[in-house]
């Protein structure tokens, strides 16, 4: 029962913040209220035993990549970008569209073979979510994407300076 | 709180992903500045990862949790060189308008 208060109040707050993300003329506060659902779905991950992941969850989305957003968002200028006026006949056409994805999972959902409650979890030497289960589990199964995404950050790097440096003339030398 | 508390079906969970998703979808159609389109995918990311958690606990099986933190490594590399792109379009288009973005050279 106080799950289920937790639950709807959180959900609640999430998908407030979202559409207050979506109908914002401010890109700042766009990014705040996307930081907002990014804490909210911190909680359901403490909700749903997965400790760990909440944490990080908070620091490298709420804390890393929001933050990056913001920079960017300052370095362009980007604050005030109004919905535009040039779609008219699109816009109500978008939102049905999203309306028609969602009604189509959830229909999904509720007649698809979820089971309702969650399995009981083994009261094993390490909690289930734990740094430690989840330690062996990456390291042990799933070595090779580990090291794939090593890969992956550092050729994210690597263009994201190639991108953004400055072309400099070639100098004349006599 | 006792643990057994605090269970919500997983039901619950599953659709408010779709709802989550369905908002980052609208975001991606609607929105003309390319900063709110990425902020939009990224949430769609996020309720994805939420779909993952909740299954990852209905079924006890912490392979699921292990796959989110992939999804959030592979985020992060995306929204860097996305960033970074947006940073350089700017640069020669000086307007972040992708209504604006419609041609492949310059």
């Amino acid at each position: 029962m106080a799950g289920l208060i937790i639950f709807v109040i959180v959900g609640v707050i999430a998908v407030v913040a979202a559409l207050g993300m979506l109908l914002s003329n401010n890109a700042v506060h766009s990014a705040l209220y996307l930081i907002l659902n990014f804490v909210c779905v911190a909680i359901f991950y403490l909700l749903l035993n997965a400790p760990f992941l909440a944490m990080v969850q908070i620091t490298v989305y709420a804390g890393a990549i929001m933050v990056l957003f913001l920079f960017v968002i300052m370095l362009l200028g980007a604050e005030q970008v109004p919905l535009s006026s040039s779609l008219r006949w699109q816009m109500p056409l978008g939102v049905v569209m999203a309306l028609a994805l969602l009604g189509t999972a959830a229909y999904a959902i509720i007649s698809g073979g979820v089971t309702l409650a969650p399995q009981e979890l083994a009261s094993e030497a390490e909690a289930f979510g734990s740094p430690f289960q989840i330690g062996d589990v990456l390291f042990q199964n799933y070595l090779f994407p580990f090291e794939l995404t090593s890969v992956l950050l550092l050729v994210a790097m690597i263009g994201a300076i190639v991108l953004t440096k400055d072309e400099q003339p070639k100098k004349e030398t006599d | 709180m006792t643990e057994t508390e605090l269970i919500v079906p997983t039901n619950y969970y599953i659709i408010l992903s779709a709802v989550l998703f369905s908002i980052g979808v609208a975001g991606v159609l609607l929105r003309r500045n390319a900063i709110i389109i990425f902020m939009s995918i990224e949430l769609m990311l996020n309720s994805a990862n939420l779909a993952f958690v909740a299954f990852a606990r209905s079924f006890a099986d912490v392979a699921g949790q292990v796959f989110v933190f992939f999804v959030i490594t592979v985020a992060a590399a995306e929204v860097a060189v996305g960033l970074a792109l947006i940073v350089t379009i700017f640069r020669t288009k000086k307007s972040i308008d992708i209504d604006e973005m419609h041609m492949l050279e310059g």
